[in-house]
């Protein structure tokens, strides 16, 4: 019974910051900005909900592929991340008006090509 | 204007959880499923009006991650272990997904 309200804890916790990082998404004014909340939350978020279900199934196979999807979250999201917010830049996509400064582009990553 | 889209967005998100938490009857799992439901329905706003590819690329992959939880929610409410399965095989298929988007959306070839 303790476990079943740990898990479910875990859980809202989760849907709570998948819900804020959706709101991310609809609200921030720039691709780089709605992919920095948008990925940090969400995988957070799924990642949580997971792990409230592995507490709620403890050491059973529905509990080891629970973690077996935290694993997996957690190693994909950033590299997609990655790749998307690099490709994004490669193809000239504007920053927001209100951003300051640009590092990626005063390095001189793009003038090789 | 700004005073507007404040009072859409609230008047939207406040009918929505109003509906969800105190007029809707039944158990906790399914109110959170709805509110994943919810969320992927901004997701699909972000989708049909974003004003550049990237844009769509990003919310594209965040909604494989939101299904994925979603669906180990559905494996949670039913006891049944093998929703868990198809949200890996989704997880792999939306990370594959995503990196051919990203090396479109960057002008190059696939067998690059």
């Amino acid at each position: 019974m303790t476990r079943q309200m740990i898990g479910m804890v875990f859980i809202c916790v989760g849907i709570a910051f998948d819900f804020l990082g959706v709101l991310g998404l609809v609200r921030l004014p720039d691709v780089y900005t709605r992919l920095q909340a948008a990925t940090k939350c969400v995988t957070f978020g799924t990642a949580g909900l997971l792990f409230g279900i592995f507490i709620i199934k403890g050491f059973t196979s529905f509990g080891f592929k629970a973690l077996l999807g935290i694993a997996f979250v957690f190693f994909t999201s950033p590299v997609a991340a990655h790749a998307i917010s690099r490709a994004a830049h490669r193809g000239r996509i504007p920053l927001a008006k209100e951003s300051v400064v640009d590092l990626y582009e005063a390095d001189g990553e793009l003038k090789e090509e | 204007m700004r005073v507007a889209r404040w009072l859409i967005g609230a008047t939207v998100l406040g009918s929505l959880a109003t509906l969800n938490f105190f007029v809707f009857e039944g158990p906790l799992l399914v109110k959170l499923i709805n509110v994943s439901l919810f969320s992927s329905l901004f997701v699909l706003f972000r989708v049909v009006y974003g004003p550049s590819p990237a844009d769509r690329v990003v919310a594209v992959d965040i909604l494989g991650v939101l299904i994925i939880g979603m669906l180990a929610l559905f494996g949670l409410f039913y006891d049944q272990g093998f929703f868990l399965d198809i949200a890996l095989i989704w997880a792999l298929l939306s990370f594959i997904a995503s990196l051919a988007f990203a090396k479109i959306l960057e002008g190059r070839r696939l067998d690059d």
